[in-house]
């Protein structure tokens, strides 16, 4: 337990990043790999943050804003994706949906 | 150690924790309780690196809208179906090592850098466009200023999702 720097939040984030990645990679429900996948921006956000305040530089925290939008209009777009899988199919198990498999 | 260091310890500790729920707990509603519980940690994180706005931004968009988006949608679909199938996909042994690694190779190479103190002029963070103002107004004025071009397309952009989110979610 030392003072906290940028490295500390870059570990942090990492392993945010991390879960998030293993959540999108493992899990069979389409409601929780889109919930990892805002794990895994929220990290992205989290980096940015940190090197803001490394810099004094305000543009880390401006992009951060703008990734808080594409997280947005990704969850509202991929939760629709979801609502119309579950119309066609009446699951939201992604193995399910595997017409592209080949 | 400072007060700030055991709050960012603190908070960290929850995100992890957390994060961890949201990918292994099976039901769905309890994974966005603990993704809530991560977010609000995370907004907590930035307010200790002078991060206020994005803060704020944080608990109203992840928080608010985010989560609503994603309790409607669990509420939506029939939980009761899906609670005989597996968890876990056939890909999760192979997921886990690449996690592992990847975890060794960033933590290793994030620890070992070194980035030196921060260069410390907290007023950057506050200095708005007359004078000192508050962090909401620096922000503004850099995204404003410097960055016009890229609000205007995540506005366009926004449109675009709307619009795409309606379409998906139609009827037919």
């Amino acid at each position: 337990m030392l003072a906290v720097t940028t490295n500390h939040y870059l570990v942090l984030s990492f392993l945010l990043f991390t879960i998030g990645l293993f959540g999108i990679m493992a899990r069979r429900n389409l409601i929780t790999v889109l919930m990892s996948l805002e794990l895994v921006l929220n990290s992205v956000n989290l980096n940015l943050v940190a090197f803001s305040y490394q810099l004094s530089d305000l543009t880390g925290q401006v992009f951060a804003v703008f990734t808080i939008t594409v997280a947005a209009g990704e969850a509202a777009v991929g939760l629709g994706i979801l609502i119309a899988l579950f119309r066609l199919r009446e699951t939201t198990q992604l193995d399910q949906a595997a017409e592209l498999k080949g | 150690m400072s007060g700030a260091d055991l709050l960012f310890y603190l908070f960290a500790a929850l995100a992890l924790g957390a994060a961890v729920l949201v990918v292994s707990l099976r039901n769905p509603m309890y994974g966005a309780i603990s993704l809530l519980a991560t977010f609000l940690s995370i907004a907590a994180l930035f307010l200790l690196r002078h991060a206020e706005f994005v803060a704020a931004v944080q608990i109203f968009v992840y928080g608010g809208g985010i989560m609503v988006l994603f309790l409607f949608v669990i509420m939506l679909v029939n939980l009761h179906r899906m609670r005989e199938t597996t968890k876990y996909d056939r890909q999760t042994p192979l997921a886990a090592v690449l996690g592992v690694l990847l975890v060794a190779l960033f933590v290793t190479v994030f620890a070992a850098a070194s980035f030196g103190p921060p260069l410390a002029r907290p007023e950057v963070f506050t200095a708005g466009a007359r004078g000192i103002s508050g962090n909401t107004q620096a922000v503004a004025w850099v995204l404003y200023r410097d960055y016009l071009l890229p609000f205007e397309i995540a506005s366009l952009f926004l449109l675009i999702a709307m619009i795409g989110a309606v379409v998906l979610g139609r009827r037919t």
